[in-house]
């Protein structure tokens, strides 16, 4: 009697487990560079700058494109474009953080969700300004000074904007790139161009690639229990 | 201070002569003429040093480094501290050119009341008070420009539009403040009518369109460099190696693939590419106007013929900053000596349209017509003609 309701209780638990995957899945997959990139330049001005220069052993360059000796392109941002409409989201259980370190914006690019606080941080000892000038109605402008080491800002973009872009005016070759969405399900390409977007219940959709030089690519999907989606960015 | 040290008043001198050597102008003989037009010798040339400094800010994209505004990151700003500013990034650039125009401010204030109180002609004193106003004005933009950045205005950003004004003040207020400086010269003052040559009858009203022309090209370089964006055509004299470019979606995106900006990280646009277009047929448009009537200046002689000169010569070197700053990627130092340019050609272009409409008209009385006769036998003589 026991084993029976052992095992039933096992084909039950199974049972719950395969609905569950065909529910919602993750969406992984690899954004790959077609074409040459063209060759990154070196930020002169940072090497000159007395607080920001002494950071580096050699000199920093600029991260338009990032990518792998296989073409996998970093700092892609994905998300989901169409297929969410009506649909709401409980609040994130993290805050995204966006650094200055040693004068550069760390990282280059992530995501958030419109609505909800990012959090600007300055891991520097000396004075940077955080400037954004909104692009989409809604969101407000803001430019703060981060005077030393540690200081943190909240701030929300209310609406979709992608991509936010802050710059420090003070080191002008800063720049640092957020894109506002929606909804959670959104990522950025590591160094090797991969990504994964957790838990998007099945359905069909529309996934945005976007890449700040490369430009935007658009796939449709369906996503049973997961998918795996590639893509390829050209540069013409 | 020893002999050799630099005082006020040195400074004021040295001004002075720089202009006087520039432009030919003598100083009134009376003493408080002559030192308040060396006041507004020395007033333009902060102007310029002024307008130098503020194209360091805007070729640098350092506008914003200090973002609130009368004050300095919560400071008065002439109580900013210095450690927290001198050499510190786009901060010393941004608050130099505050502390700069604020002394330009309180120079034009005491060349206003100066001439409020010294001055006999009216026309004189009003064009001082015009210079106050303009010099408020100028700082009233330009913060608007740093408190309003992000904010929608005609269909763009606030802070850009109240910059392109800002830029393109600028420039006129240093033509009213040089205008002054000439107004109040002994050179101005001996210039009469009928002392035109019959052959120069019509380049009053030539000059007078050129200079409208080159203040056209002030408005069109302060639209381009308040798009705080990359060169849009990065080729110099062809446009991405055509006569005039494509601006088609293709086009852009390729193009834009392909810029690897360092500041100033924004994508081109067709607008954008137009706007230079237009800046780079202006100028060949002004470069031939100039020449022409600068050639024509020269063969007259006497002073019109060294205005001549100079203009012809300034417009030629801002072609070739023009160019260069296009060569070098918008280096920080030509594109800023780009600016400058501007300013002393659009100057040089006022004076002279003033200068030509004073001499124009009819003979004056035959002891008149003698005196100015001398002045120009004199003016020749002092360049060697």
């Amino acid at each position: 009697m026991l084993m029976k309701t052992t095992l039933r209780f096992a084909a039950v638990s199974v049972l719950l487990a395969a609905v569950s995957t065909l529910q919602a899945g993750n969406v992984t997959g690899k954004v790959s560079l077609k074409g040459e990139a063209p060759a990154e330049k070196e930020i002169t001005p940072l090497a000159k700058d007395p607080n920001c220069g002494k950071s580096y052993s050699k000199p920093a360059t600029t991260r338009h494109y990032l990518v792998a000796a296989d073409k996998g392109l970093a700092n892609v941002f994905v998300y989901v474009k169409k297929g969410l409409a009506g649909k709401a989201f409980p609040a994130p259980a993290e805050k995204p953080l966006m650094d200055q370190k040693a004068c550069l914006y760390q990282p280059y690019v992530m995501g958030a969700r419109a609505g909800h606080p990012v959090m600007i941080k300055s891991s520097d000892d000396f004075m940077h300004n955080v400037n954004f000038a909104a692009s989409k109605a809604g969101n407000d402008t803001f430019n703060f000074a981060q005077t030393k080491a540690g200081q943190v800002n909240e701030k929300t973009f209310k609406n979709v904007e992608v991509f936010a872009k802050l710059q420090c005016n003070v080191h002008p070759w800063m720049f640092g790139y957020i894109g506002v969405v929606d909804s959670p399900y959104y990522a950025v390409t590591d160094a090797s161009g991969k990504y994964t977007i957790a838990g998007l219940a099945d359905g069909k959709y529309t996934l945005a690639f976007i890449h700040l030089k490369a430009g935007e690519v658009l796939q449709e999907i369906e996503v049973k229990g997961g998918a795996a989606v590639n893509a390829t960015l050209e540069v013409k | 201070m020893g002999r050799c040290g630099i005082t006020p008043q040195r400074l004021v001198l040295s001004a002075s002569s720089f202009a006087e050597f520039l432009f030919f102008v003598r100083s009134e003989s009376n003493f408080n003429d002559v030192w308040r037009h060396r006041f507004a010798v020395f007033t333009a040339a902060c102007t310029l040093l002024l307008i130098c400094v503020g194209g360091l800010v805007t070729s640098k994209g350092v506008g914003m480094a200090v973002p609130d505004w009368p004050t300095t990151y919560g400071y008065n700003m002439f109580f900013f501290p210095i450690s927290r500013w001198w050499g510190v990034g786009g901060i010393h650039d941004e608050h130099l050119h505050r502390l700069v125009a604020s002394s330009v401010g309180f120079l034009v204030i005491l060349l206003a009341v100066w001439t409020a109180f010294k001055e006999q002609r009216q026309w004189v004193r009003g064009l001082a008070w015009v210079a106050l106003a303009l010099v408020l004005l100028q700082g009233l933009l330009g913060g608007l420009r740093v408190i309003l950045n992000g904010s929608g205005f005609l269909g763009t950003t606030a802070g850009m539009v109240f910059g392109m004004c800002h830029a393109a003040l600028a420039q006129i207020f240093f033509s009213v403040v040089g205008a002054i400086a000439f107004f109040t010269s002994k050179t101005w003052s001996h210039l009469r009518p009928g002392q035109m040559l019959p052959a120069l009858v019509n380049v009053p009203g030539r000059t007078a369109a050129i200079t409208l022309l080159i203040l056209g090209q002030l408005l069109i370089a302060a639209a381009i460099r308040h798009q705080h964006a990359p060169l849009a055509i990065p080729d110099f004299p062809l446009a991405y190696g055509h006569f005039y470019p494509p601006t088609d979606p293709d086009f852009l995106m390729s193009v834009n693939q392909r810029r690897m900006n360092v500041v100033l990280d924004s994508d081109v646009t067709a607008f954008q590419i137009h706007l230079q277009m237009a800046h780079r047929f202006m100028a060949a448009l002004i470069l031939g106007s100039v020449l022409t009537v600068g050639w024509q200046l020269i063969q007259g002689g006497g002073l019109l013929a060294r205005f001549g000169a100079v203009w012809s010569g300034l417009i030629l070197i801002q072609v070739g900053l023009g160019a260069a700053t296009i060569w070098t990627n918008k280096s920080v130092d030509i594109a800023t000596a780009h600016v400058a340019g501007g300013a002393l050609s659009l100057l040089t272009g006022v004076l002279l349209a003033a200068a030509t409409r004073r001499m124009r008209g009819p003979a004056p009385a035959p002891g008149v017509a003698r005196s100015a006769e001398v002045l120009r036998v004199r003016t020749a003589h002092s360049l060697g003609g």
